[in-house]
């Protein structure tokens, strides 16, 4: 294959990038010659990967993730790996163990996150596009928060094969991009079966987006607009909503009982499969080594108590005490059943209606330091967290601004409908541009 | 636990006994610990033979390689690696539960084992935990008193971790190195419930099994670290124990991990059977632990009790969809089991079923033995085989496999001639098995019987031989006359010296007689 090279030298005064390629290759494809961020915690060949820890600072993955082998097939230039909260562990990528990324539109206010890096990345135009990943709104929160677009798609449709795991059964790998057109584009390339992946689906993603919804059914859960929600931002969705309804959708209100397990559910969930998943972080394979004059025990656990930041030190040590036995029923067991309670809502709604819209976030963008009490952060993922544990695709696109920051929309679809998702924004996006 | 159950001593006795960690008894003194049942269940954990690991396409054919050469990101751990199933691991594990008759669950999921553990490359092991590919089966073996079942509690599959090597032995090393390359072969786990009452029986279980495994094609028991047992032994007063069904109410049981030989199954427990009984003897209580084996002394010693208590978070794998298999048991076919060869031995071949019962015990053993049964007399092949042949082999330690089913069939064959006799036989075999040992072989049968000139000739050498003897001995020949019975054995010996041993011993008794008898005297 033809490769030749392109230069990058981004200005990034945000602290979007943990790692930039300056020379990046590329080749021949539908993505000839773009430059692709990537977040830190999808592995890429020769390029650090650190999932924006200390812990795993210096570790350089010896092979590509699958959607990173896509992009490089379809001639992509990876520009760079983004910044995000250490191990996903956040909604404003301020814990990252490198600094917090800054949102281009107001630098006095967070990204979002976890993936903070790709999306301020694109907000600040230094890239095309980006991956993201998506455990609890990863991928929908900074999206908003940026005012670009991003979508989470249906668990099983992209693989997770060298995505650094955080929540095995939330979390997705998925497209951000300016439009909805760029999202899709980018979507296409990464979706698809993958043998290593043992959740992965083989439904390829071959769609071009398509602006008619008439007749479209779209529900409205009022949970979404519940307490918690700034009114302004509330109002913002709803003229959006009504620009659907403007192009031929259909909008009944609906119930979403289930809202209020989600947060308890996968909150369980995330901190318990993390707990698991982080494990592996001894200080022995990767990351700074541990002090070998020590016992193997002494060692790493001194290892974990100083590379793992805050947050991720609370979640595991929240994970760990959920799986524990004697705890085991009350906390993880329970927080399945409550799981099953969303995706039945879920169910039961797409029986009526074929995508369901509200707010990606209750707010805007978080002043820096904001969100330092972590309670109120778990909060703030209430309205994207639903989403991941029912599985089904999610998208957030801009629909104008609150004090001059970004609003998204939040649309979710039916299990493998991604593209009514798609289309559903796009319709949305070409009918205010 | 109801006294009631346990004694007819008093309420204050029983209490009192009990707080020793003793079974209290009727009036009298209790009997002595020998008395008491041993009670043995077992979990085996054995290395399925597959070409590729459990979850990624590395080899498992590590053995004779470097460390960490057999590794990729999947069983390295590394971040984002994730587990692909393979299916043949599957089907083989399918093929060991329905050999024991086994249920195989609609629905079974692997989960994760946490622990830390430098060995255990992602700190936790991929395994099976409250949903196990198969449960309720069982076994037949020979028992102590006849055939007995033991019964299968369950059939699960989970990843060998890797391998710790500490350069200068284990106590002097400074530090240690981990070597991945055994770290996600893919491993059966096969839980026993407490039907051996002996350890004899529990090495016959293991032995069982072995050729059940090797029978079914999924396990090579030559590999080297290929099985590891972990028993539970507790002793019992007698038929306590069954009456409440198998209830550890009574004393305490030991589990002793770490054993990893056949022979060592049989030494661990019945070190563990006098210890255990030193302890009752004493009066002191039988502590619930975990004690490891130590091969090279043939003892059990006690581990930290640290590592008991260790919770291991088990909960569902995330990365794997659960195993809905029980319509592909259905289609799986088994190949001919040790138990339908022994009967078919007996049948087809007029075996004991003594013979049978040994040569089908192993499955290179009893594929020879069809070889040579199938060229040769197949009664006195099965005599010469599971006798002589596996006596001579076990003296040199050596395996079937380093003798050539020909050699045998032609031993054989000379032998049912009377070319050979059965001493001169045992000769031939053993020039053999020497040869293949010193690297220098021997040749064939044939060759050798000729290069050793021990051949029976024509009965002719023998008449000869008996009128030499009778000339040059007449001091043995009056003694006979006088009716001295010794007198008579001095002079077969005579004979047989002359004639090399290739007489055969029946027929020179009879022509010695007679010629002794036929004397002009
Ligand atoms: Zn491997």
């Amino acid at each position: 294959m033809v490769r030749s090279r392109l230069s990058f030298s981004p200005d990034d005064r945000v602290n979007a990038f943990l790692t930039t390629c300056p020379e990046p290759e590329y080749g021949t494809g539908s993505l000839e010659g773009l430059t692709i961020a990537i977040k830190d915690n999808i592995s890429t060949k020769g390029i650090r990967t650190t999932a924006g820890s200390r812990i795993l600072e210096g570790y350089i993955p010896p092979y590509d993730a699958h959607v990173v082998t896509l992009l490089i097939a379809e001639g992509a230039a990876i520009a760079g790996k983004t910044n995000m909260d250490e191990f996903g562990m956040g909604t404003t990528t301020e814990n990252s163990g490198y600094g917090p990324t800054f949102n281009p539109l107001d630098k006095g206010r967070v990204p979002g996150g976890s993936s903070g890096g790709s999306a301020a990345a694109i907000a600040g135009g230094m890239v095309r596009m980006a991956l993201g990943s998506d455990t609890g709104g990863s991928i929908r929160c900074p999206a908003a928060f940026c005012g670009i677009v991003g979508l989470k798609p249906t668990y099983g449709r992209v693989s997770r094969y060298g995505l650094i795991a955080y929540a095995n059964s939330l979390e997705q790998i998925g497209p951000m991009a300016r439009t909805v057109n760029e999202t899709s584009r980018l979507m296409q390339v990464i979706a698809g079966h993958d043998p290593k992946d043992s959740t992965s689906v083989d439904l390829p993603y071959c769609h071009t987006p398509d602006k008619n919804i008439q007749g479209r059914r779209i529900g409205v859960p009022e949970e979404f607009f519940g307490a918690g929600v700034d009114p302004a931002v509330a109002a913002k969705v709803w003229e959006a909503i009504e620009e659907l309804e403007k192009k031929g959708a259909e909008i009944v209100t609906c119930r979403m009982p289930g809202m209020a397990f989600a947060l308890a559910a996968y909150y369980v969930t995330c901190t318990s499969e993390a707990s698991s998943n982080l494990a592996r972080f001894d200080g022995v394979r990767y990351g700074p080594a541990v002090d070998t004059k020590k016992s193997w025990h002494d060692a790493f656990q001194e290892r974990r108590g100083k590379s793992f930041g805050k947050e991720v030190r609370r979640r595991i040590m929240l994970g760990t005490f959920a799986l524990s036995s004697g705890y085991y029923g009350k906390y993880y067991a329970k927080a399945q059943a409550a799981r099953q309670q969303v995706k039945n809502d879920f169910t039961r709604l797409y029986k009526d209606v074929d995508v369901l819209a509200g707010p990606t976030m209750p707010t805007i963008a978080f002043r820096l330091g904001e969100k330092a009490d972590p309670l109120s952060m778990y909060l703030s993922d209430i309205l994207t967290v639903p989403a991941n544990l029912a599985g089904v695709p999610a998208i957030s696109v801009p629909c104008g601004t609150v004090g001059g920051m970004p609003v998204g929309l939040q649309i979710m679809g039916r299990p493998f409908e991604d593209e009514v998702v798609i289309d559903t924004a796009y319709a949305y996006e070409q009918a205010v541009v | 636990m109801s006294m009631e159950n346990m004694s007819g001593g008093t309420m204050a006795e029983s209490r009192s006994e009990q707080s020793q960690g003793h079974i209290s008894r009727s009036a009298g003194s209790p009997p002595p610990p020998e008395a008491d049942e041993t009670i043995i269940g077992l979990e085996v954990h054995c290395q399925l033979d597959t070409v590729t690991k459990l979850f990624c396409a590395c080899s498992t054919d590590y053995r004779s390689d470097g460390p960490n050469t057999h590794t990729c990101p999947v069983c390295l751990g590394l971040p984002g690696a994730l587990p692909a199933i393979n299916k043949k691991a599957v089907e083989f594990a399918l093929r060991v539960a329905k050999a024991l008759n086994c249920e195989v669950l609609f629905e079974s999921v692997f989960s994760r084992k946490n622990y830390f553990y430098p060995d255990l490359d992602k700190a936790f092991q991929i395994s099976q935990y409250d949903k196990p590919l198969a449960v309720g089966g069982y076994l037949v073996i020979e028992g102590e008193e006849g055939e007995k079942r033991v019964r299968i509690t369950r059939v699960h599959m989970e990843e060998d971790p890797g391998r710790l090597v500490h350069k200068g032995g284990a106590d002097r090393a400074r530090y240690s190195l981990v070597d991945y390359n055994r770290a996600g072969i893919p491993l059966i786990e096969i839980v026993t419930e407490p039907d051996m009452r002996s350890p004899k029986e529990a090495r016959r279980f293991l032995n069982k099994l072995r050729a059940t495994l090797e029978y079914l094609s999924v396990f090579d028991s030559e590999k080297e670290g290929s099985l590891r047992v972990d028993a539970n032994i507790s002793l019992q007063p007698e038929g306590w124990f069954d009456r409440e069904k198998k209830s550890y109410k009574g004393r305490n049981r030991v589990e002793v991990k770490n054993i990893s030989s056949y022979k060592g199954v049989e030494k661990a427990l019945t070190f563990e059977i006098t210890r255990q009984r030193n302890v009752i003897r004493k009066g002191q209580p039988i502590e619930q632990a975990t004690r490891h084996f130590v091969e090279t002394q043939g003892i059990t010693t006690a581990s930290r009790s640290k590592e008991e208590e260790q919770d291991y978070r088990y909960f569902p794998e995330p990365d794997l969809c659960p195993l809905r298999v029980s319509s592909w048991v259905e289609r799986i076919d088994l190949p001919e089991l040790p138990d339908a060869r022994r009967a078919r031995f007996i049948g087809q071949y007029g075996c004991s079923p003594n013979h049978a019962r040994t040569l089908t015990g192993d499955l290179k053993l009893a594929d020879f033995y069809e070889k040579v049964a199938a060229q040769a007399d197949p009664v006195l092949s099965a005599t010469w085989v599971a006798d002589t042949l596996i006596g001579e082999l076990n003296y040199r330690d050596m395996g079937i496999g380093s003798v050539t089913p020909s050699h045998m069939i032609e031993l054989v064959t000379l032998v049912k001639s009377k070319v050979l006799t059965d001493r001169n036989a045992i000769e031939v075999l053993r020039t053999i098995l020497d040869g293949i040992l010193q690297k220098q072989p021997a040749g064939t049968p044939s060759q050798v019987v000729a290069r050793l000139d021990l051949g029976a000739t024509d009965s002719g050498i023998i008449p000869a031989a008996i009128a030499d003897v009778i000339r040059e001995q007449p001091q043995a020949v009056a003694d006979y006359d006088s009716g001295k019975k010794e007198a008579f054995m001095f002079l077969i010996g005579q004979v047989m010296k002359k004639t090399k041993g290739k007489a055969d011993p029946a027929e020179l008794n009879t022509m010695l007689r007679k010629a002794l008898h036929g004397r002009v005297q």
